[in-house]
């Protein structure tokens, strides 16, 4: 951990490395990052609310909020997994904590994040769409309990990765799945009033709670016109314990994917 | 000895030849637990203490662990057993420009590549201007590093690494890059660093570059350490193994010219393939007078060369000639009885021609010798053996070149002009 720390500017070096190359020859550059969820928005306002006219109001705006979430993990989590076979040319030639490797592939996602954050308060001010005051303090730490849990499950898998292979392209699979275990497209409700008294199962999902907050916050409202979407009468008390086990189980798979980590990391110089 | 700055305490390494590797999960399940592979021990029982601003180097064929050895004090691999403990800050150049990025500009890469090297940002900037001007890229800088050519690219590796202020350098053959300038002007630095009293570990199988700047060497030769001492005695040993391996291969060689094969069709025959016999040489003795028990010369001592012959038949035609090439295959010395003013005469029954020289002006190397008896026009030979013997010379002081001179050096002082 102390290495890390001591490692900091490199971590933030190869975030910066990592999108230069990305964008390098291109003449729109980072703007490409916020055209993504830019045209996101415009195709399911037009599909959602002037042509179908049903389902959940301002779908655009719903969407958005937990599709946000949903790009920095699905982006960091694979970025991460492929960071130490993808770097071999430096993991065989130098001694640095390779864990920052992982790490910065989360870091550029996080960069892209913000970006798309941007196109989302655009849509805000242009749809003069309010969010929730009181919800959005929680905002930073729904982020915070993202970060720790992709980073976390990064290293492990990065780790993994060089030994199997498969791990990347089964991740993509599990992905697919994953995605659609979480309430982004669809609403958080629709599976829990039917689970009933079995809704912590659903809730298993680190992401689910992050993507709640998110949605709580931006989208704010948890039945608009009857339609029931987000966990109702629900307090900022409750999302934050929400959020506070999420943390809690990401520092524990942190420090495990740390350990995994050590321990395979020194035959990887002989593997790659 | 001062403290040490490197311990190596019994250290090996296995690695795992895998004939297939199974690196996808469908492999690995088919093949659960059956992975063939076979072990091979690159390093075994490796002791080495390396103090404080020592110069070491590391010497070995290719495949000796001595690469490995490296990575191993570099922390990139983990010994299997022993340990190694490391006092101070170390920066490894096992690979100059190691994670370059094509795409960024020189600038980009510096900095990249000094934070992998675990330099901060504030150091980096200070030292900018004397890296890129250590590398001779001013102009260069700011254009990407896939349009360099390739001496630049390890220019500037090399100057970003040797710019880490480390405590402890470790150096993998990289010394060896670059054109002649470029390298003068590293061996430079690398002395810097030495008078500084940092210390330095490096490997290479030049045994020039041992003699010209460590303190002492090892010898690795198939994961085992052979040899441990002054760099003199470490080249020899050096060489002694590396001797036995090439000894080897000649023996093959001459068992294949000996059974008198066909030549390739395409191919002229070579001196030794066209030799008809007619004169034989059946003995060839080396011989050190000056050396005693000594089985290597030192520079300027005598050299003799004894070839008995037999000439099965009466020739009359007959020179008899020596030659002496290095290990790389140039010839340093060549000569035969023509030039020497000796006339051979006629050959009829045994007899023996000695070769002899009172001093011999070469320095470090084995030489290895080639004798033929041939004709006047050399369009006959008799007998032929190339480069079949060898002599070897040490060098006990510190010279660099490749001859031999009885040479001192003297200084003498004015006093300054009105003083008192």
């Amino acid at each position: 951990m102390a290495d890390i720390w001591r490692y900091r500017e490199l971590l933030v070096g190869l975030v910066r490395k990592e999108l230069k190359v990305k964008y390098k020859n291109s003449i729109l550059g980072f703007v490409w990052s916020m055209l993504n969820p830019a045209l996101y928005l415009v195709v399911f306002y037009v599909v959602f609310q002037l042509v179908l006219k049903a389902g959940i109001p301002n779908f655009a705006i719903y969407l958005l909020s937990g599709l946000l979430v949903w790009n920095l993990f699905s982006t960091g989590l694979p970025g991460a997994t492929g960071s130490i076979v993808g770097n071999a040319a430096i993991v065989k030639k130098v001694a640095f904590p390779r864990e920052i490797l992982a790490m910065a592939a989360v870091g550029a996602s996080l960069v892209h994040f913000v970006l798309q954050g941007a196109v989302m308060l655009l849509a805000l001010l242009f749809f003069r769409y309010p969010p929730s005051p009181g919800f959005l303090l929680l905002v930073p730490v729904a982020l915070l309990a993202l970060l720790l849990f992709t980073c976390a499950l990064g290293i492990l898998l990065a780790a993994v990765n060089v030994y199997l292979r498969d791990t990347q392209h089964l991740l993509e699979l599990a992905l697919l799945a994953w995605f659609w275990g979480t309430p982004i497209v669809y609403q958080y409700r629709l599976v829990a009033d039917r689970l009933g008294s079995r809704t912590w199962l659903y809730r298993l999902n680190p992401i689910t709670p992050i993507v709640l907050t998110f949605q709580r916050a931006i989208y704010a409202k948890t039945d608009p016109n009857g339609v029931p979407i987000l966990p109702a009468g629900a307090s900022p008390g409750w999302y934050l314990g929400q959020l506070g086990a999420v943390i809690a189980v990401s520092l524990a798979l942190f420090v495990f994917a740390l350990r995994v980590f050590g321990k395979l990391e020194g035959n990887f110089a002989e593997e790659l | 000895m001062a403290v040490p700055a490197i311990t190596v305490d019994r250290v090996s390494k296995r690695f795992r030849l895998y004939h297939e590797k199974y690196t996808s999960l469908k492999e690995r399940a088919i093949h659960f637990g059956r992975v063939p592979f076979e072990e091979f021990w690159a390093l075994s029982d490796i002791e080495l203490e390396i103090a404080e601003g020592e110069t070491v180097g590391l010497l070995g064929h290719n495949g000796s662990g001595k690469s490995t050895l490296l990575k191993c004090m570099a922390g990139i691999l983990q010994p299997t057993y022993g340990e190694i403990a490391v006092r101070g800050r170390l920066a490894a150049l096992l690979e100059l420009g190691a994670g370059f990025h094509p795409e960024l500009t020189g600038r980009e890469n510096v900095f990249l590549n000094a934070s992998i090297l675990g330099m901060p940002k504030r150091e980096i900037e200070k030292r900018f201007d004397e890296i890129v001007a250590f590398a001779e890229l001013e102009q260069f800088i700011d254009n990407q590093v896939k349009h360099y050519s390739s001496g630049m690219y390890v220019r500037l590796g090399f100057a970003v690494a040797v710019n880490m202020d480390p405590e402890i350098l470790l150096v993998d053959e990289v010394l060896a890059v670059g054109d002649e300038a470029f390298q003068r002007k590293c061996l430079e630095r690398v002395r810097r660093f030495q008078k500084e009293g940092r210390t330095i570990v490096f490997v290479t199988h030049a045994a020039d570059l041992v003699r010209q700047i460590c303190d002492r060497a090892a010898v690795l030769d198939h994961g085992h350490m052979v040899g441990l001492g002054t760099p003199g005695e470490a080249v020899r040993s050096f060489r002694e193994h590396l001797m036995q391996g090439e000894r080897f291969e000649e023996v093959e060689q001459l068992g294949d010219a000996s059974d008198e094969g066909e030549p390739e069709a395409n191919r002229p025959p070579t001196q030794e393939e066209k030799r008809n016999l007619k004169v034989r040489l059946t003995e060839v003795r080396v011989e050190h007078p000056g050396a005693g028990e000594r089985r290597y010369l030192l520079p300027g001592e005598p050299l003799a060369v004894r070839l008995a012959y037999n000439a099965v038949e009466r020739v009359d035609d007959v020179v008899f000639g020596l030659a002496i090439h290095d290990v790389d295959g140039n010839l340093i010395f060549g000569s035969n009885t023509d030039f020497l003013g000796i006339e051979v005469g006629i050959l009829d029954g045994p007899g023996v021609v000695t070769f002899e020289t009172d001093a011999v002006p070469l320095l470090d190397g084995a030489y290895l010798l080639t004798i033929g008896i041939h004709s006047h026009d050399e369009v006959t030979v008799y007998d032929w053996r190339e480069q079949r013997h060898q002599f070897e010379v040490m060098n006990p002081h510190k010279t660099a070149g490749g001859v031999y001179m009885g040479i001192r050096a003297s200084i003498e002082k004015s006093k300054k002009e009105g003083a008192a």
